[in-house]
């Protein structure tokens, strides 16, 4: 990972870095991926992913409305909130 | 140069659940803002989703109508963007596992002939919230609501099988046929319970290669999708011709000003870093499941068509537009129930009523006369109560609900047709004493040109009877006198 | 008071010794008088305990309580509780009041605990050392110039110090069990989905389990006994029968199959640890037990295969933090990118996102298959070698950690140092199972070490019952910090 690769990472996940931080991001994050690399040495042909620990199926919801306007409440920890709507700077589609 | 378009479309189908696809909020629509966003629809930390039992039903139901292969096994994963209407940061929904695999949908072209457009699959999705650039807030800001993130979507990917603006539109129509017919959407495109996203590219004829296409996005009418398409075929067509590129974009529509423009939050390539969602297991269905479902399946719209002729005799023709609609076929079917009459119930739907629901832009669903009230008209020609032209004139006072009945207004107008032969006779007597010339006329002609002099008879009769009169009966009337003056 | 196990507490209060209330005024003291030595409370409750206590009392007095009706426990601070700051130990949620609880914080309450407070933690559970705290780091009471490990250090150093009779943890990839052996006490972390998530501020979905932090494997059991069960609001919670956890604690473990791992006593285990851990075994041999050398022979990928998973399951639960409807928002942001990404910057540290960065590149375009997906695969071949080791033993037994408690500073500019740590406990996470730590000695700077015992799945009784009979053998557990 270089510099450059690092702000577009940074980017993509919407964080902010300073510039003189970079570098020290930077050689963090390559030694953690060198780190991770050694999964590389695994023999994983035909293995299936295993995405959660018990081979579990989901259970579904009935269909019913369970959930009452608690809009008051939930706001009441929003940092910018006006005529029951969340604000934020102007969305441009 | 001959260029030949190629279209595929995305169709985002609203669920008809009760309840939000991870959260037992209301999907009602038109509530006050974030009303109806709980916990979980606004990601507060901790809060976990469960998957909607109804939303995999009605999903299946599709992929049955469209003999689609339903996934057994079906997975949701997290697609990674930041936008302020998607609360998690991720839309929760599915990619190499969906729920309805590839199916058909037969759509029937002007010509009368049809064509088969392919369905890549379909999958289960949460639909996001709205921003609101301008209110009763802050200038410069939008506001955000979350009420509909969360409602259960199925997204229905196309093969790009369509090649001209008709093709797509029809398309769109029958989905929109079908969805509303199995129940699994109220069909509301004005509140966006079906939105399409239409893919885009033009070629050369004779070409192989698809050419770069674009994605115009979110259209909520077929009329603005129908604009779209021609305007954004057009505007390609005219880049390449200019020896430009197309450039891989997503596109919005402006149906009221009719322009077109790329979209700028999604100017940079994204990158949404799909996973399995680890919070929500893979969905297993079984075949016992897959066939109760299967034999609640309302009827569709090809069946119905398909009984209407045999049930009716109606012409192939007659069939088919009644059917593509639930709301007329239900229409149809209960004012037959009354009318016994199929031919004559199918002509005032299609006819009168029909051009009435267009030119006041109203859905069936929400006519302002019902088919008891429509059959009781019927009713009354057939009774010969009233002749056509007074239906027609019954018809528009039901329509701005002058009356309760076609009973009550033929009543409270004094508009029945007049039948009795006295009062007839008496009416024929004074046109043929008031119409020397056209009577001697009439004796002088050829036996074989009478009939069709007797017309300016009757015009006379019933502008004297103010279109009450019984048509057969003036006749009679008039053929039984004048020839008693030959 | 404060030296007594929840079962000894439970006992005084049943019979009058002590009120609940006086004993929660006991700890509240306690905490105000030492806690500023340990730094493991991010917020006290006073008020509320006391009304909580007092309710208790009087549930006591006629007669409705359960086993844990006036004891005074806390919570880590990533379970939400309605109308208490819940911070994950980040200045993002610095400002959260949720306006619920957590399931588990529920069920506590209404078994009548007594909440004292929230405890420190490594930001959003990230971290084997708790120094990545919003709120400072926070001290071994053993060794102040220690660490307690991570990520629930604050809820280890609280019962260390004795300023809590029980503290909850969470466990991704050793979070209870790496600071419960730091700090000499047992830790749980039961078997995936036998604890509901919900309202667990989540780090990696697929790991997280939360647990309870005791003195004792008895404690530990009376505290499962209302933690545990089924959750219809945690898709990934299991609907499985609930044993009385309590009720085979003491069953013999005359002819115990214990597997040791030969990949857990190779480089890098530390000598002490080593001797301490050896001797345990041989303790166990003398109940009834017999030992089985076992391999375990993917453990040394362990490591690699979390640092890819949790940061990309992290990667988008953090994504939720953005500035728009809770938590830390920047001032005045130009525009909306402005907002995301200065929101995100001030109010998460460097670990965070660290991990976030790595997670969003092992997701990422063009690496998804060599690092998620080969992770993924690594993932089952890490959980086969347990299901096949559990076909050979009954419990798997090894050190938790290579060392004991580490100084403070000495692996917080290394992260990769840091992750190494966790090689011993990683891979309980990455196959669901259920394992504990309980202490097995002071090495000979009086530095507590713990004995892991990995269990198999939904096998927290019999866990709870070995941990048990060794306490019954031993008195390690009865070792503690402070001598007061």
């Amino acid at each position: 990972m270089k510099h450059d690769d690092i702000i577009a990472l940074a980017h993509l996940a919407r964080i902010n870095i300073n510039s003189d931080m970079v570098d020290d991001v930077t050689d963090n994050i390559n030694n953690i991926l060198s780190l991770v690399d050694q999964l590389q040495q695994a023999d994983t042909d035909g293995v299936e992913p295993m995405s959660h620990p018990l081979d579990a199926s989901q259970r579904l919801r009935a269909d019913e409305v369970t959930e009452k306007d608690q809009r008051d409440s939930l706001q009441s920890v929003s940092p910018a909130v006006e005529s029951g709507l969340f604000l934020v700077p102007q969305v441009i589609e | 140069m001959e260029w030949e378009t190629v279209i595929g479309l995305e169709v985002h189908v609203q669920l008809a659940t009760q309840t939000k696809i991870f959260s037992g909020a209301s999907t009602r629509y038109g509530a006050e803002p974030n009303t109806q966003a709980c916990a979980i629809d606004l990601a507060m930390p901790g809060t976990l989703p469960v998957a909607n039992e109804e939303a995999f039903r009605l999903a299946t139901m599709f992929g049955l109508a469209i003999n689609a292969d339903i996934g057994k096994r079906s997975v949701f994963e997290r697609k990674n963007y930041f936008y302020p209407d998607l609360p998690k940061g991720y839309q929760t929904t599915q990619l190499d596992e969906p729920i309805v695999g590839a199916g058909s949908v037969d759509i029937t072209l002007d010509d009368g002939s049809t064509k088969s457009i392919r369905i890549h699959h379909a999958h289960l999705e949460e639909d996001a919230g709205k921003s609101l650039h301008e209110g009763d807030f802050e200038q410069g800001m939008s506001g955000i609501d979350l009420n509909r993130a969360g409602t259960p979507l199925i997204e229905i990917v196309s093969e790009p099988d369509m090649s001209n603006a008709a093709e797509a539109v029809a398309f769109a129509k029958k989905l929109h046929s079908l969805v509303t017919a199995l129940g699994i959407c109220d069909g509301e495109m004005s509140q966006g319970s079906m939105r399409f996203d239409v893919n885009i590219s033009v070629r050369l004829k004779g070409e192989e290669k698809l050419g770069t296409r674009t994605e115009t996005k979110n259209l909520n009418s077929f009329k603005f999708m129908e604009e779209a398409i021609a305007m954004e075929v057009e505007r390609q067509i005219d880049v390449l011709e200019d020896g430009g590129t197309i450039t891989q974009e997503t596109r919005l529509y402006n149906g009221d000003t009719k322009t077109a423009r790329a979209m700028r939050s999604k100017e940079e390539a994204n990158d949404y870093r799909y996973f399995p969602c680890p919070d929500l297991l893979p969905v297993i269905i079984d075949d016992e499941y897959i066939d109760q479902i299967r034999q609640q399946l309302p009827e569709l719209p090809a069946a119905r068509c398909q009984r209407f002729v045999e049930e009716y005799s109606l012409s192939e023709y007659d069939a088919n537009i009644l059917s593509d609609n639930t709301h007329t076929a239900n229409f149809f079917e209960e004012t037959v129930a009354i009318t016994k009459d199929a031919k004559l119930s199918a002509n005032w739907i299609m006819g009168e009523l029909s051009a009435r629901l267009n030119a006041d832009e109203i859905a069936i669903s929400d006519c302002p006369i019902n088919p008891t009230q429509l059959a009781n008209l019927i009713e009354r020609i057939k009774d010969n109560s009233i002749s056509n032209k007074i239906a027609k004139q019954v018809f528009d006072s039901l329509w701005k609900g002058e009356g309760e009945s076609a009973d009550a207004i033929i009543e409270a107008k004094g508009l029945k047709q007049v039948s009795d032969t006295g009062a007839l006779e008496g009416m024929v007597d004074e046109v043929i004493s008031n119409s020397g010339a056209q009577v001697d006329n009439y004796r002088k002609a050829d036996p074989d040109k009478r009939p069709k002099m007797l017309g300016y008879f009757v015009g006379q009769v019933m502008k004297a009877s103010k279109g009450q009169a019984n048509p057969k009966m003036i006749n009679e009337i008039l053929l039984k006198k004048l020839n008693e003056l030959l | 008071m404060h030296q007594y196990t929840i079962a000894e507490l439970i006992t005084g209060l049943r019979e009058k010794r002590f009120s609940s209330t006086e004993l929660t005024q006991h700890y509240l003291d306690r905490i105000h008088t030492l806690d500023k030595q340990f730094n493991s409370y991010i917020s006290v409750n006073e008020e509320q305990a006391l009304a909580s206590a007092l309710k208790a009392d009087e549930r006591i007095a006629k007669g409705e309580s359960g086993d844990l009706c006036g004891i005074p426990i806390a919570h880590k601070d990533l379970f939400c509780t309605q109308g208490v700051k819940t911070s994950c130990g980040s200045k993002m949620l610095d400002n959260f009041i949720p306006p619920y609880n957590a399931t588990i914080v529920e069920n506590l309450a209404n078994a009548g605990a007594v909440t004292l407070g929230k405890t420190n933690m490594d930001e959003f559970a990230m971290g084997s050392s708790n120094e990545s705290s919003f709120y400072g780091a926070v001290k071994n009471p053993w060794d102040t110039n220690t660490v307690p490990g991570g990520s629930s250090g604050g809820s280890a150093a609280a019962i260390a110090a004795q300023l809590a009779a029980a503290t909850t943890g969470s466990d991704t990839g050793g979070s209870i069990r790496q600071p419960a052996s730091f700090c000499g006490l047992t830790g749980l972390k039961p078997t995936y989905g036998r604890v509901s998530r919900w309202g667990m501020v989540a780090y990696a979905s697929s790991l997280d389990q939360a647990g309870p932090m005791t003195r004792t494997a008895e404690d530990a059991a009376i505290m499962l006994n209302t933690m545990a069960g089924f959750d219809a609001k945690d898709s990934t919670s299991v609907d499985e029968a609930k044993p009385d956890y309590t009720a085979t604690l003491n069953d013999s473990l005359e002819g115990l199959r214990i597997g040791v791992p030969e990949e857990y006593f190779q480089d890098g285990l530390d000598n002490d640890v080593a001797t301490l851990i050896q001797s345990a075994l041989a303790e166990y041999e003398k109940l009834g037990a017999t030992l089985h050398t076992i391999s375990l022979p993917h453990t040394h990928l362990a490591v690699p295969a979390y640092y890819v998973i949790a940061p990309a399951e992290a990667s988008a639960n953090l994504s939720r933090f953005d500035g728009v409807r809770y938590g830390h928002r920047c001032d005045n942001p130009s525009d909306l990118m402005d907002l995301y990404k200065r929101s995100r910057e001030e109010g998460f540290g460097e670990e965070v996102k660290r991990r976030i960065l790595v997670g969003a590149y092992a997701l990422s375009a063009g690496y998804y298959d060599a690092y998620y997906r080969k992770a993924q695969q690594v993932r089952r071949l890490i959980k086969q070698d347990f299901v096949d080791a559990f076909k050979q033993v009954d419990v798997i037994a090894g050190p938790v950690a290579p060392t004991p408690a580490f100084g403070i500073g000495a692996k917080s500019k290394d992260p990769v140092s840091m992750y190494l740590e966790d090689i011993y406990t990683l891979p309980t996470n990455l196959a669901g199972l259920c394992g504990i730590s309980i202490p097995c000695g002071l090495t000979p700077n009086k530095q507590p070490v713990g004995l892991q015992l990995t269990g198999n799945y939904f096998a927290e009784a019999k866990l709870l019952n070995v941990a048990h009979q060794f306490q019954q053998q031993t008195d390690h557990h009865k070792q503690t910090a402070l001598n007061d």
